[in-house]
């Protein structure tokens, strides 16, 4: 079980890590310091529910350490990692309280990474007026948030059917 | 898949972005300087009123420019490697602000009129 666990954690990295790279990619329409499509939560929402907690953190954070060193610069890292920690205990949190599905989980995830990255953002630049972008970042989101637990759910609902992690328990 | 909870929250998220986004746009105010940022320390204050093109330029050489045209702020030019703050729409009421985070730049629409008042006290 432990090689099966171990396969499947390498394929999560690999993916959360191209992932990341897509959605560099593609342009955000509102020029907000912070928002994001979420696509890299996408996978690692697959390992928390796939695979278990600590594992959703660890690839979290080594997603986050291997894009910033190949794509971002010693800024880019410091927001990523402030989005990235917040969203995934929050996640956590949530699904242990058990009173949220995926979407419910994914949408606290998506609003936890746009205000990690704004507080990140306020210290830095020492400005607080920044606070006039939190009804963007929440409605954000929401948005991003529950399209990527609509699309989770399925992808979990599909793997638990293929049996991925069989023998795991849940 | 999707519990009756897991609506709520959404709900509830963007009831409270609207209530804030009501706040923000019932209180807002015309400003009337540019307050410049760089590192959290005011770099240079402008009038709102004068049309302008103002260049910052940092320690490392990097540089944005800001223009000021018809009482409206933006940034017409960084060499950051995002350039969110060249795309940020151009800004106008008191408190709204543009940043460019890479930089650490803040351009911030002020009220000056709590200097003026200042002045007459004196």
């Amino acid at each position: 079980m432990k090689t099966k666990k171990i396969a499947v954690f390498g394929v999560l990295i690999a993916l959360a890590f191209v992932l990341s790279y897509i959605e560099s990619l593609i342009p955000i329409p509102v020029p907000i310091p912070g928002i994001k499509l979420g696509l890299a939560n996408l996978v690692v929402m697959t390992g928390l529910y796939l695979v278990g907690e600590k594992e959703a953190f660890v690839l979290s954070l080594v997603r986050i350490l291997l894009v910033s060193f190949t794509f971002g610069s010693p800024s880019t890292f410091l927001f990523s990692f402030a989005g990235g920690v917040l969203s995934c205990l929050c996640m956590i949190l949530l699904k242990r309280s058990n009173l949220f599905g995926m979407t419910g989980v994914s949408i606290a995830g998506g609003i936890a990474h746009n205000v990690g990255q704004i507080l990140i953002a306020m210290l830095i630049v020492h400005n607080v007026m920044m606070v006039y972008y939190l009804p963007f970042l929440l409605i954000s989101g929401v948005l991003t948030g529950f399209a990527i637990g609509l699309v989770g759910s399925l992808i979990i609902g599909n793997l638990k059917k293929y049996h991925v992690m069989q023998g795991k328990g849940r | 898949m999707i519990k009756r909870n897991d609506i709520i929250l959404g709900v509830v998220a963007l009831l409270v972005a609207l209530a804030f986004y009501l706040f923000f746009s019932l209180t807002k105010s015309d400003g009337s300087k540019v307050e410049i940022t760089v590192q959290g320390e005011v770099y240079e204050t402008l009038e709102l009123s004068q049309d302008q093109s103002f260049l910052i330029t940092l320690e490392n050489g990097e540089y944005n420019t800001v223009v000021i045209e018809d009482g409206y702020v933006r940034m017409s030019e960084a060499d950051c490697p995002d350039k969110l703050c060249v795309k940020h729409n151009k800004i106008h009421y008191n408190h709204e602000t543009i940043v460019c985070l890479p930089h650490k730049v803040v351009v911030e629409i002020v009220n000056g009129e709590a200097n003026t008042v200042d002045l007459i006290a004196k």
